[in-house]
């Protein structure tokens, strides 16, 4: 597989689409791991699905 | 909106004439056309809902922009076009809910008590419209509580006939269990809760645990699908009629009923596909091989989360961070090329200076400043010892207070910040930033959490509230004044890891690490690489194994930066994240590795049953036995002419509460084979729940297509096994008919419990706990699932649950994923709010050694007195609890400021 784009100038960094619990997610470890991110989200806010549950199992810990 | 201007004060929602549907909330509520979508919302800006904005649709009203005090509003804004280079992208789209409107049988349209499962989950929600008061939908004005609830499962899934969704959605099941729990919970009054169901598909981590809690707790599971469901119109509620598994036709009334509304694609992520030429199955899910899970067609995309197919919160995590892992792998030569390092001012030395406290009391909109009195807490500040600047604040977490608050520290000259408002769980290290971009040492900061211990606590007591935020304040600033500035270490670290575990997700975590530029060593107990996936045939879609192994291996082996010890295990740890010394031992000796970070991947094995004549007759084998007799184009499968699978040997019964996940999916393959190699013979299934989760139910559609049989046994029923001659008598009871029929097989295949392997030594010297059934524990089981809870060691494959092999390879790379965001730090900081015993004051009696939950504190043998080791502490102050002598000082925590601290509760 080749690398798109070939001027190293733009190579290290990431567009994620979608910023629910795996857009947040693989953001922050690609971000983590040296890499600048772009999080494009469609709605005002970030959290997406996660962010409407009421509690998860089986911490019963609150999704936000 | 302009979001750097908007500090979210609300009065342009307040104000804004026009209501439109809440969809956050479900369509369960209003909301304004300029709106933040929840509370929490992240970044915390109004947003303006273009379709329903009156003065963007008409061009009249215009009210938010008049009110707005910061001038955020800009109705001029347009839309425009942004483009950026990037080195590969990842696709996480999500999903939608199945919406039923189109099933009319289930009256979702006709009766206000029909809802779907996310919209139950809002009214649960204590953020949602009834504040998590269980309400019944068509009775919430007049508060009307339900007494039956009833949930259907299977809307929009498993069923070609109606929705068109062969799939299994996955997590429906849990879903409704865990919904059925909480609204007991919620519920004042006995809340009878059922549960119809097809096949209960609770297959993950812990899950049939709490199944079994739920049915002991009375929540009741009705094996029956739902043919319809009729609002009577009277106080009777919707009525349910149903064909139980005898066939008999039953009938039960409810107050509400939920649809478990499965998973489907969202047109959007199709179209998005499409633009991309991203392949698609037919379902709508990103076409990708189990053996590379987060890849699409396109090289340089890569997609993760349920786009990817149906699936949990844990799993879309885990390839959520295998995602990044592949992302970045041909580009890792880039790494740090295009990221920005923070820059900050120069600390500041104020340990000669007299305590100067700011004080910021923040209003959280309403949350406080709704209950608390906020400008009677600033003038009570204003009086307290060492306070030179108070003031409030609607939003004190807002940018625009940062900025504020870093000028106000250089007018004021502050060297203390106390900030009174929500939680430091969540708030503390963005004003400890500020602090740091003031040039004020970070620990120089208290919060006091006048919201959630008090205005969420007493909102009905204004008076009490506000007496209560005065408290709190005193109490952080009394503290405040005693705080010292504290230092934090930059170690080096050893940019390799260790890999513990020769198998698929071994491998596959050595790979990945080693192409993202870490050496890393793999030990491997046996002669070769491969473990179980040597022996596996095919993976779910049909893909040969041995190729891919066998591929995998060579990789591994060839790789230059992977060094390989066969034959070797751990045999001793030493050490903390990013300088860990392990020793691997080998028939040659032992061998000193020095490494970063370790990835556990030792897999699990197959149990040897004890029952259905195993062992004791040829015609019975396990699983993995007869992949062997199927490979090995063994006369005996051909042969057969009857082959009976009996399901959840040693699996879901007391002994094993759980479920091995990979069985079912594995014995239809093996059945489908068979079915294959001699059409003619007649082949059953004797299961439980079928639970062929997700696009896996294709499989199980395949199989009962080609005539495979299909029959359910009960764990109070058990299939009986007897010898007859060559063959074994299988006896069982099919609840259809209920009637005994027995099948005299020529093969019986055993899917036996997956147990974990027997490591309870290496997970001890990686500090990693197991959980009651063996496996290994990770740090949170939903949102860090395969991090161990100690810093620099993380989890995969098999060894941390059953799961089957794309799960395995997604779980693999995500560890490696993790790994990085370790391996590629510049140092790693130690210190802070860390325990710091002074051995003069040090007996030696060895109370804290004992409590240290992390293993930290060691005792010094030649001096007699206990040595915290700063990398490992976490702060918990256990030993400062536990010490007779008050010795260990918690940094940030010490004895006197925790009496000051009690002493300024109690000086009202």
């Amino acid at each position: 597989m080749e690398v798109i784009g070939s001027d190293t100038e733009f190579q290290g960094s990431v567009l994620v689409v979608g910023g629910g619990i795996a857009g947040m997610q693989a953001a922050m470890d690609a971000a983590n791991a040296g890499f600048f991110v772009h999080l494009v989200e469609r709605s005002p806010a970030i959290g997406g699905i996660m962010a409407r549950l009421d509690k998860t199992f089986p911490t019963n810990d609150c999704s936000m | 909106m302009d979001t750097e201007k908007c500090i979210a004060c609300g009065l342009c929602a307040e104000k804004c004439p026009k209501k439109v549907t809440d969809l956050f909330n479900e369509g369960l509520i209003k909301r304004k056309a300029i709106y933040v979508p929840y509370a929490q919302a992240v970044p915390l800006k109004y947003a303006i809902d273009p379709e329903s904005c009156i003065y963007l649709q008409k061009g009249k009203c215009g009210a938010c922009e008049k009110l707005c005090p910061s001038g955020a509003i800009n109705f001029k804004d347009r839309e425009s076009v942004i483009e950026r280079e990037v080195g590969s992208v990842i696709l996480a789209p999500g999903f939608r809910s199945y919406d039923p409107s189109g099933l009319d049988f289930y009256a979702y349209d006709r009766s206000a008590d029909v809802v779907t499962a996310p919209e139950f989950e809002r009214m649960l929600s204590a953020g949602g419209p009834t504040a998590g008061h269980l309400l019944k939908p068509s009775g919430r004005a007049q508060g009307i509580e339900p007494e039956k609830i009833a949930w259907i499962q299977c809307v929009g899934s498993r069923d070609q006939n109606r929705c068109g969704h062969e799939y299994c959605s996955a997590v429906c099941c849990m879903f409704a269990v865990k919904q059925a729990v909480i609204a007991r919970e919620h519920s004042r009054r006995p809340l009878d809760c059922a549960i119809f169901f097809m096949d209960l598909r609770t297959q993950g981590k812990d899950f049939d645990r709490y199944v079994d809690r739920a049915k002991k707790d009375g929540v009741r599971f009705v094996r029956a699908r739902v043919h319809s469901i009729e609002p009577t119109g009277s106080e009777d509620g919707l009525r349910l009629r149903y064909a139980l598994e005898d066939g008999s036709l039953a009938e039960e009334a409810f107050d509400v009923v939920v649809l478990s509304t499965g998973l489907e694609i969202d047109p959007g992520a199709k179209t998005l596909a499409d633009r991309l030429t991203v392949d698609l199955d037919a379902d709508g899910f990103v076409k990708a091989s189990p053996l590379s899970p987060v890849c699409t067609s396109v090289p340089g995309i890569y997609a993760c989360g349920a786009f990817t197919g149906p699936k949990d919160i844990p799993h879309s995590v885990m390839e959520a961070s295998a995602a990044a892992s592949a992302a970045t792998e041909k580009i890792a030569a880039a790494r740090h090329t295009r990221t920005r390092a923070v820059q900050r001012p120069e600390q500041i030395d104020v340990r000669q200076e007299n305590p100067r406290i700011g004080v910021f009391v923040c209003n959280c909109g309403i949350n406080i400043g709704g209950v608390v009195r906020v400008p009677e807490v600033v003038r009570f500040a204003e009086t307290l010892p060492s306070v030179v600047y108070v003031e409030e604040n609607l939003f004190t977490c807002s940018q625009d207070t940062q900025d504020k608050i870093v000028d106000i520290i250089r007018e004021k000259r502050l060297n203390r910040v106390v900030v009174a408002a929500c939680t430091p769980r969540t708030h503390e290290s963005l004003f400890q930033e500020t602090m740091a971009g003031a040039g004020l040492n970070k620990y120089l900061f208290e919060m006091a959490n006048i919201r959630n211990h008090d205005s969420w606590v007493h909102a009905n007591d204004p008076d009490a509230a506000t007496k209560k935020a005065k408290d709190l304040v005193r109490m952080a600033v009394v503290k405040a004044a005693l705080l010292r500035p504290l230092d934090e270490d930059q170690l080096p670290l050893t940019r390799t890891a260790l890999v513990v575990g020769g198998g698929i997700a071994g491998m596959t975590a050595a790979l990945c690490l080693a192409e993202q530029g870490y050496p890393v060593d793999l030990v491997e107990r046996s002669d070769r690489l491969g473990g179980h996936g040597r022996r596996l045939l095919e993976t779910g879609a049909g893909e040969p194994m041995a190729p891919f192994v066998e591929g995998l291996a060579e990789r591994v082996v060839n790789h230059p930066d992977i060094r390989v010890h066969l034959e070797s295990s751990v045999t001793a740890v030493e050490g903390f994240v990013g300088n860990f010394n392990t020793t691997v031992t080998s028939a040659d000796g032992a061998a000193a590795i020095e490494h970063g970070v370790a990835v556990l991947a030792t897999g699990a094995a197959e149990s040897r049953p004890a029952e259905y004549l195993y062992g004791e007759h040829p015609a019975v084998v396990t699983s993995l036995e007869l992949d062997d007799l199927i490979a090995g184009e063994s006369g005996k499968v051909s042969a057969a002419s009857d082959v009976l699978f009996v399901q959840c040997v040693g699996s879901r019964d007391d002994e094993r509460p759980y479920c091995s996940k990979v069985c079912c999916t594995h014995s239809i393959q093996s059945a489908l084979k068979i079915k294959r190699r001699n059409p003619e013979a007649n082949v059953f299934v004797l299961y439980r729940d079928i639970r062929t989760y997700g696009q896996r139910e294709t499989l199980y559609n395949q199989a009962r297509k080609s005539g495979v049989h299909f029959f359910r046994y009960s764990l109070a029923n058990k299939p009986n096994v007897s010898a007859n001659g060559k063959k074994v008598r299988v006896e069982f009871i099919d609840p259809l008919l209920d009637r005994r029929f027995f099948v005299d097989a020529d093969l019986l295949c055993l899917a036996s419990a997956i147990v974990p392997r027997r490591n309870e030594e290496l997970a001890q010297m990686f500090k990693v706990p197991t959980d009651a059934d063996g496996w290994l524990l990770e740090a949170h089981q939903k949102l860090r699932p395969v991090d161990a809870a100690t810093d620099g060691v993380f989890l995969c494959g098999m060894a941390h649950y059953p799961k089957p092999v794309d799960e395995s390879i997604a779980q693999a790379k995500a560890a490696a994923a993790r790994a990085a965001t370790y391996l590629s730090m510049e140092a790693i900081s130690v210190g802070g709010i860390v325990s710091v015993i002074d051995e003069r004051d040090c007996t030696g009696c060895g109370a804290c050694v004992a409590v240290c939950p992390y293993s930290a504190i060691t005792m010094d043998q030649s001096r007699k007195t206990a040595v915290v080791n700063p990398a490992l502490c976490k702060g918990c102050g256990a030993c400062a609890a536990a010490c007779p002598s008050e010795t260990p000082k918690l940094m940030g925590f010490t004895h006197a400021q925790l009496y000051a601290q009690i002493k300024g509760a109690l000086a009202a």
